[in-house]
């Protein structure tokens, strides 16, 4: 831990270029995510590791060998593999006779531990057990939850929002319409969260929007929540804090109704209604004696009447 | 969405002989589904329908991709209606323009901190000093060409290198001028080196000693920060702390004085009369009595003291003024008169700028 907290001077260029991909950042870097293997982990448990590293994979680091650590006692090697290879996303898998399949998922806030949540897997089927065409990797998924329950249960709602961060790649300004081939699919019920996972086929409907039809193609799991351990108001305030630069800037004077009319606010000088033109009459112009009279700087006689 | 379903609904009613069920875009849901284009998310408020969930394997397996099938329907619906184009020419794919993400989700490191200023750059906000631009290039007389102002083949030759030095008045005639003036540069490169190396030093120890958040998970706390979080621990039980057995050679604290450290005790409610009557008479005899209840000489001392503290307090407070303030305003009055003002008439755009800036900081 000291080796990695002390100050590093890097020798080289590429060094530096290491250590400044890994510096805090305005507009971060996509979420890397961890998949550790416990210290007892049966078949189960490796193969959704695996399978979950196959849909994350190139942001995603897979831990094969047994790392006997427990998340929830102890976070401090979670924290050492986090820095190490700057992820801040987990998934830890487990297995004993207390809490027989188990997962705990993740994520991290400056190299600490934020939100962890533990899962118990009941039913799982495998990538390799569907004999279908898989997707291609590093496609973008879309990402669905289903259920009441993701928006009545805090617990649930922070566990959506732990799925979102982990499942939903890298933020792109443009997309492919064709490339929309992965559908994550979550639904919560009756306690259960069963997550599956669809290639999407775009059939022909006749308008412009394609009619989709889904297709199984794993892994599919059927979990459970058991513990949690939610961040803090105050830490979880404090994570999500947007940095100044980033907030979009208030344009001034313009304003918006409810059905989006935009509205502006013009700021006028006092207008001048000793110079305003009025009805040009031929009788009124100036003669050019009198003209010459203005310029030379000598006042035009007053009338004596006056 | 809704003259999309419309349009559908007419096209069936216009061709019934066709099968145009399984071919509709068109889904129906009781609650709206909420959208986050930008992360391709669909957040579905329904309640799923729990008959064919509960069933066995096979069957659930069915109403799940049946679910899943008609949100992504509706989102790829959303998907579709945004702005697309073609890339790269009208035969490349059609490509989506999504919104920003809108979901909220943490960040994954705090936003970097500026870095915090040198010690020079300290005592130049100070004293008001800025940064004057000057051009890289200068125009050299004696090759006729633009050089650079500063280091290799600057203009006017280097004078480091020179080949003639004269010897200035008053010096050993013997001294070497020219290991001399080699000797200064060294000591002038490992200065500012040593300086550089001090700032860094200064900047790293203001990143990590900060003060604020003494219980958060930071980085490395040190032995104060966790002597803070100890001691906060100790008093945070319903006694506050009273009960709490000592830590092996955890230091004997005082308990804190303040209005918190002590309990209102409340006297019983039926009981000693006696000292209630006692209570009551001693009032009414201080209320009798002839003596005055202001102890005068007291009082006029009580308030002596309280003047002299303020005034101290208040002198404080302008000397540290005094030092944001800059030293530049304090030392006019110490220059000829005239000459100050003239001073202040040539540069009042500067002061007020350097005071703005003063400010913020």
């Amino acid at each position: 831990m000291d080796a990695l907290g002390r100050v590093v001077k890097p020798k080289t260029k590429r060094a530096k270029r290491f250590l400044e991909r890994r510096e805090p950042k305005l507009t971060e870097n996509t979420k890397n995510a961890m998949l550790i293997k416990g210290g007892n982990a049966n078949l189960t448990v490796t193969e959704v590791l695996k399978d979950i590293y196959a849909v994350k994979k190139p942001f995603a680091v897979l831990y094969k060998k047994k790392n006997i650590t427990r998340p929830f006692e102890d976070q401090t090697s979670l924290e050492f593999f986090s820095k190490k290879s700057d992820c801040s996303l987990f998934l830890f898998g487990s297995h004993n006779k207390k809490r027989p399949n188990n997962l705990i998922i993740g994520r991290m806030f400056d190299y600490h531990v934020l939100d962890m949540i533990e899962l118990g897997i009941e039913n799982f089927v495998s990538l390799k057990d569907v004999k279908n065409n898989k997707c291609p990797e590093g496609t973008k998924p879309m990402l669905i939850f289903a259920g009441d329950m993701f928006e009545l249960n805090e617990e649930y709602r922070r566990l959506k929002n732990l799925l979102i961060d982990f499942f939903r790649g890298p933020t792109v300004p443009s997309i492919r319409l064709a490339g929309l081939e992965h559908v994550l699919h979550f639904t919560a019920l009756d306690g259960k969260i069963y997550m599956r996972s669809y290639k999407v086929l775009l059939k022909k409907s006749g308008c412009k929007i394609p009619r989709i039809e889904l297709e199984d193609i794993g892994p599919s799991l059927d979990l459970v929540m058991r513990r949690t351990h939610l961040a803090s108001d105050d830490l979880y305030k404090l994570s999500l804090k947007q940095p100044k630069a980033l907030k979009p800037k208030k344009k001034k004077n313009i304003s918006h109704d409810v059905f989006g009319t935009t509205y502006g606010r013009i700021h006028m000088q006092k207008q001048d209604l000793s110079k305003l033109q009025t009805r040009k009459l031929k009788g009124l112009k100036k003669r050019p004696a009198e003209k010459s009279a203005q310029d030379g700087g000598s006042s035009p006689k007053k009338p004596k009447s006056a | 969405m809704a003259a999309a379903v419309r349009v559908e609904e007419l096209l069936a009613a216009a061709a019934p002989g066709e099968r145009e069920a399984p071919r509709s875009v068109a889904v129906e849901k009781e609650l709206e589904l909420e959208f986050d284009l930008g992360n391709l998310l669909a957040l579905d408020p329904n309640p799923p329908p729990a008959a064919g969930l509960r069933g066995a394997g096979p069957r659930r397996e069915a109403a799940l991709r049946a679910l899943a099938r008609d949100n992504a329907q509706l989102l790829v619906a959303q998907l579709w209606a945004l702005p697309a184009e073609r890339a790269g020419g009208a035969a490349g794919p059609l490509v989506a323009s999504l919104p920003e993400p809108s979901c909220r989700l943490p960040r994954e490191k705090p936003p970097p901190k500026p870095r915090p200023p040198t010690r020079w750059e300290q005592f130049a906000r100070l004293k008001g000093i800025r940064r004057r631009k000057r051009t890289s290039l200068v125009w050299d007389e004696q090759a006729k060409e633009w050089r650079r102002r500063w280091g290799y083949r600057r203009a006017g030759g280097d004078p480091a290198r020179s080949w003639l030095l004269e010897v200035p008045a008053g010096a050993d005639p013997e001294e070497d001028q020219f290991a001399k003036k080699r000797q200064e540069k060294r000591e002038r490169v490992a200065r500012n080196e040593f300086n550089r190396l001090r700032n860094l030093a200064r900047a790293h120890r203001a990143s990590t000693a900060i003060p604020a958040p003494p219980l958060h998970p930071t980085g490395h706390q040190s032995r104060q920060e966790l002597g803070l979080a100890a001691r906060v621990a100790r008093v945070s039980t319903a006694s506050l702390g009273r009960f709490q057995p000592r830590l092996p050679k955890e230091p004997v604290e005082l308990p804190p004085r303040g209005r918190c450290s002590k309990k209102r005790r409340f006297e019983p409610v039926l009981g000693d009369l006696a000292a209630e009557r006692g209570r009551q008479l001693e009032l009414l005899k201080a209320m009798n009595s002839k003596k005055p209840a202001l102890d005068i000489t007291r009082a006029v001392n009580k308030q002596l003291r309280e003047e002299d503290a303020e005034a101290a307090a208040a002198k404080g407070k302008k000397q540290k003024q005094r030092g944001k303030r800059g030293r530049r305003q304090q030392q006019r009055p110490a220059r000829g008169g005239r000459k100050s003002g003239a001073r202040r008439q040539q540069r009042p755009a500067g002061g007020n700028i350097t005071g703005g800036k003063r400010k913020k900081a």
